[in-house]
Parts: structure tokens; sequence; C-alpha cells
């Protein structure tokens, strides 16, 4: 176990590495510069605001410093708001979009959970064809549609919530449903195969010829064994939640980290993006270790050799 | 004994040879069908996929049809006929029939803009132009950077699926180490990383998806490859000296086709909703071209007041993304054997 978590470590590591690294090539290829306003600056002026962004120096200097700097969690100093370092932006807006973000898994699962599992309960019947149209149309509504729609009706409408902004958690339930309907479907969609197969297993027959009740067979056996190949599928869904911010917190002017790569990106606000990127990959690599880490304990059927598949 | 039959006594008279030939229990009644075939009958029992191909082929020949033939010129200004709503003429619903509330009361839009005639099935937008028209093109757009970035991911991932599983050994870890870095950063992130240095344009998108959304595809066709190819019959094929490249193409990539049909039945709507967010965050499709996620980002800032500018691009964003993974999964249902019928 120890071995593997050192291995899974030292492929992080080198994934952020290579993160960075293709980054800041790809930056460095990008046109456009720190200046506003380029042509009424003197000569003097610019070399000295070159200085301030570490711009003077040659290019592998720049990526040693920028590698050195990203170790300690420094992603050097904004472009759009001068003054401002990377990781202070990031610090400060990092916050709302992991709170909607793990809300909107924490929900998403738990329900997509309850109604896949009452999906294969009563399969083939009318509850059955519900719970898969639900699973189908989430899937298919992309999360800005369904948030304007959200937006507009529970908001607007029915004045049931603020319909943007930040503060408490009043302002947290909209996006969090619209980020969270994608992970309710996948994971219903999941969790209803999963269970249609376990229940025709021999060890559900055994359960039920015990004289365990319905839910004694469900909860005990059935839903537990399902439950397992969902951790799988937790990773594509931070990529989805993630992907889906984006848009999300834009809509409903949340000050997170979404909000920021699209405003960053619009006003070519490199370092930023540069941040942001890193702090993305970070994240997802966080997920995936840990996801990975958690099957091979709920599972001993999988051995953590620290090969792949 | 309770349960005797009554059986006359001429059913124990010994057959004729005609009726011998009837019964010969070699024959196979059901005509035999090829793997294809036999998804395709499968396919066909299931109702949603079913519908999802016809509705599919519908939004195809008219997205593509206006191409030719279009209502009107999805171009076309009419700063005097703009924001009027939808009107299909003999349906008298509000929403439908060219009225809208304006200060608290319904107006008919169409006579105030002095349109009496004209017929805008889905409204116009603010500058006027025809809706229908535009959200026939945008799906023609979005249609075509769809198909495009999935024809080329699925040439990618199928080709590097292949190659990593055939080889084997260090160069499958090797490979398979670089989708997992890849992996490891959000789709997005890349892709607009990638837009931000090809100049945001229809190519970008096309290059930018394609880049990004192979792994999946070669992840699964790995996975096919390793098993296939401890069959007898390649083993077959490599004694009597086929070289690997007639291998792959004469008996893995026929074994694989399932996998890969399938997948990119999910693909594609994948594509499709990158290009409508790309679009809608500002850096996909810039006007006036238009793809459904423009579109849908115009509709979005009037949806207060004219609701039906969003209601109808988003309609047939749903539509497309829900027969695809409908189909998908039809599909999916079609070619696995062990699918109850």
């Amino acid at each position: 176990m120890a071995k593997y978590l050192a291995k899974r470590i030292f492929y992080l590591i080198l994934t952020l590495f290579i993160v960075i690294t293709v980054t800041f090539f790809l930056m460095k290829l990008l046109p456009g510069t720190p200046l506003t306003n380029q042509a009424k600056l003197s000569q003097s002026q610019i070399a000295l605001i070159y200085k301030q962004y570490g711009l003077d120096k040659p290019e592998w200097q720049q990526y040693l410093l920028y590698l050195a700097g990203a170790v300690k969690g420094d992603f050097g100093t904004s472009f759009q708001f001068s003054d401002q370092p990377v990781s202070y932006l990031l610090s400060s807006r990092i916050g709302p979009s992991l709170q909607i973000g793990l809300q909107a898994m924490v929900v998403g699962v738990v329900l997509g959970i309850l109604v896949g599992a009452i999906g294969a309960m009563r399969q083939n019947t009318w509850v059955d064809t519900t719970t898969t149209v639900v699973s189908i149309l989430g899937i298919s509504i992309p999360s800005f549609v369904l948030a304007v729609l959200l937006q507009y009706y529970l908001g607007l409408k029915a004045q049931l919530f603020p319909i943007a902004e930040w503060g408490g958690f009043i302002y947290t339930v909209l996006p969090t449903l619209a980020l969270g309907a994608t992970p309710l479907a996948e994971s219903a969609r999941f969790v209803r195969t999963e269970m249609v197969d376990v229940l025709s297993s021999d060890y559900i027959e055994l359960a039920k010829a015990k004289g365990l009740s319905r839910m004694g067979v469900i909860y005990h056996h059935a839903l537990r064994n399902s439950l397992i190949p969902l951790i799988t599928i937790v990773g594509p869904l931070a990529v989805n939640i993630m992907t889906g911010s984006m848009v999300v917190e834009n809509i409903f002017s949340i000050p997170g980290i979404g909000e920021q790569f699209v405003k960053s990106v619009l006003t070519n606000d490199y370092p930023t993006i540069m941040g942001l990127t890193i702090i993305y990959s970070f994240m997802l690599c966080v997920v995936l270790l840990f996801t990975d880490i958690l099957y091979g304990i709920v599972d001993p059927r999988i051995r953590l050799t620290g090969k792949a598949n | 004994m309770a349960d005797t039959a009554k059986l006359p006594a001429d059913s124990f008279k010994p057959m004729s040879a005609d009726d011998r030939a009837a019964l010969d229990s070699e024959k196979i009644a059901a005509p035999s069908l090829t793997f294809m075939q036999d998804a395709w009958r499968r396919l066909k029992k299931n109702k949603g996929a079913w519908v999802s191909l016809i509705l599919l082929a519908l939004i195809f020949i008219f997205a593509f049809g206006s191409a030719i033939v279009s209502p009107h010129d999805p171009n076309q200004v009419h700063p005097e006929y703009a924001n009027l709503p939808s009107k299909i003429p003999g349906i008298g619903i509000n929403g439908f029939n060219g009225t809208l509330v304006q200060a608290g009361q319904r107006i008919d839009a169409y006579k105030q803009a002095g349109a009496t005639g004209a017929h805008y099935l889905m409204g116009t937008d603010y500058l006027g132009r025809d809706l229908l028209s535009r959200v026939l093109y945008g799906t023609r757009i979005s249609l075509i950077i769809a198909l495009v970035a999935t024809l080329f991911d699925l040439t990618i991932g199928v080709t590097y699926g292949i190659f990593s599983g055939w080889k084997g050994g260090r160069v499958d870890t090797f490979m398979q180490r670089i989708i997992e870095i890849i992996l490891s950063i959000p789709n997005l992130v890349v892709i607009v990383l990638l837009i931000l240095i090809l100049k945001p344009g229809m190519l970008s998108i096309i290059i930018a998806i394609a880049l990004t959304s192979w792994t999946n595809m070669a992840r699964l066709v790995r996975a096919q490859t390793l098993e296939i190819k401890e069959q007898e019959y390649i083993l077959a094929a490599r004694t009597l000296g086929e070289s690997s490249l007639k291998i792959a193409f004469k008996h893995l990539l026929p074994n694989l086709s399932s996998v890969i049909i399938i997948n990119t039945m999910f693909t594609i709507p994948s594509a499709i909703f990158f290009e409508a967010t790309l679009s809608y965050i500002g850096i996909g499709i810039s006007s006036p071209q238009a793809s459904l996620g423009t579109l849908l980002n115009d509709g979005q800032k009037n949806f207060q007041f004219l609701p039906y500018q969003m209601w109808w691009p988003a309609l047939v964003l749903c539509i497309i993304m829900l027969a695809f993974n409908l189909l998908g999964d039809g599909l999916r249902d079609a070619f696995d054997p062990r699918t109850k019928e």
C-alpha cells in the first residue's frame, strides 16, 4: 500500500510538472504583453514593466523561476489586475467554487443513488421508465440551459431563491441544482444498471431465502455491492462539474475560479490562465488518486499493485 | 394414473417419407443473419432508439437542406421586424400566435411592427433575422463541427488504441501514461488553451475538440484489442504470415466496430456540448456565423422578456443530445448479444 501510494504521488507530481511545462510554453506562443497602452509608453517605462513581470529575462530562466514559484504556490502577477499576485486572486476565489462543486457532487450522487436504486427495484414498471427518462434528460440538457431556466422560473418568477450574487447558503441552491443534474443522471443510470445485475445474482437469492426483509436485502446486499463501481465515475463527474462551473458561475455571478477562468480567457490574462490550469489539474489529480485508493479499500478484489488497469 | 392422455389409435401409425422430410431436425428454419443484420433487427425493436434515429435523420435533412432552401436568409437583417415572437399560421395558442405581453397587456407584435402578412415560425431575433433560419443554420454549423471533430478523434483514438493494445508491454504502459496525463486536465481547459493559440474560429474549435476527446475511444479500443489479440483466429493469421497492418484492418477493426460505433454515438453529443459551451462563453463561433451555442447566448440576454429566443435553440440542442444518447444506448443493447429480448 505504502509503495503504491508513493508511486501514485510520484506520478501526480510528474503529471503536474508536465502540465506546468506545457502550459508555460504554450502561453509563450501567444502574442500579447501586460502593457495596456504601448504606443504612449517610453522605452524605459516598457523595460520597467517587463522587469516587474519578469519578462526581461530569457525564456528558460523565466521557466525555471516560474517552476520554482509554482512549487511554493506562487504563480506570478496578474496581467489584468496589476499588483495582484495570481495566487491571492485564486485563493480568494476558490472557496465558493469548492463549496458549490462539492455540494453539487454530494447532492447529485446521493439523489442519483436513490433514483437509480428505486428504478432497479421496480424494474420494467412505470417507476423504472420515469427514473430512466429523468436520468436521460439530465444527461441531455446542458447545465447552462438548466441554470438559466432555474434562475428564471425558481428565482425570478417564484421568488424562492436569489437569482445571482454570493452570500450564504441560500445563494448556493440554484447553482448546486444546475451543476448537480448531470452527476444525478449519470449516477442514477450507473446504479440502476449495476443493481439490476446484482439483484439477479445468487447471493441475493440466498439472502431472500434466508428470510431477510425486502429492505434488508436491498440495503445490506444489493445496494452495497452496486455502489462500489460508482467510485470509478467520480473522476469523470468531477471533470463535468469543473467544466459546468465555468458557465454556471458566470450565469449566477458567483465569485469563483470558473468565472475567473472565463474572464481571464476573454481578457488574455495569461498568468491567471496558467495558474488556473494548474489548479484545475491538481484538483482533478487529487480526486483521481483519492478514488483509486478508495476503490482498492472497499473492493478487496482490486489489488493495488501500481499497475494501470 | 390420473393423467393418462387419451390418444387416438391413428397417432401410432408409422411416418410417411414426406412427413419425415418436413420434420428435419437438422434444418434451420430462421434465415441466418450476420452480426450487423442481427444488431439492426434488435435496434429496430428499441422504440426510443428508432424514434431517435428518425428524429436525427430529419434534423440532418432540415439542417443541411437549409443550405439550399432556407425559409429566409439567416443573415438578412430587418431592424423594423426585430424581436417578433413565434407565429405559426392556424395556431391560436398564446406563444405561437404572434402576440406577446408588453407592460402587462397582450398585444399583437406583428400588427405593431406593421408586418401583418409575415409569418416567422420561430419569431425573429434582436436584428429582425428569422430565428428558424438561424436555428437551422446554427444546427448545421454545430453538427459539422461535431461530426468533423468526431471523425478526427475516431481516427486518432482507434489508431492509438489498436497500436497500444497490439504492441503491449512497455510501449503500452508508456502510451497509457500519456493518456492518464491528458485525462488529468479538465477537457474544457485544454480546449480553451488550444483555441487561444489557434485563434477562435470553426477550424480551431474542431482541432481543439478532436485533440482532447480521443482518449476515451483509445482506452476502450485498447481494452478490446488486448482481449481480441489473444483469440485463435489472430494467432492463425499470424501463423499464416499476415502483416500486423493487415491483421489490424482485416481482423481487429471489424471486431472492434461495435465498440467504436457505440462510443462515437456518445462522442458526438459531447462535441456538440463543448462547442455550445465555447460559443456560450464567447470564444467559439463569432457573429454573423451562428451555432446553437451563440444562439443560446443571444437568447439568454433577453430571456426575461422574449423567452422564445432561447427556448427554440435550447429545444433543438436538447433534442439532438437526447437523440444521440438514446441511439447510443440502443446501439449498445443491439450489439450486446446478452441483451434480453
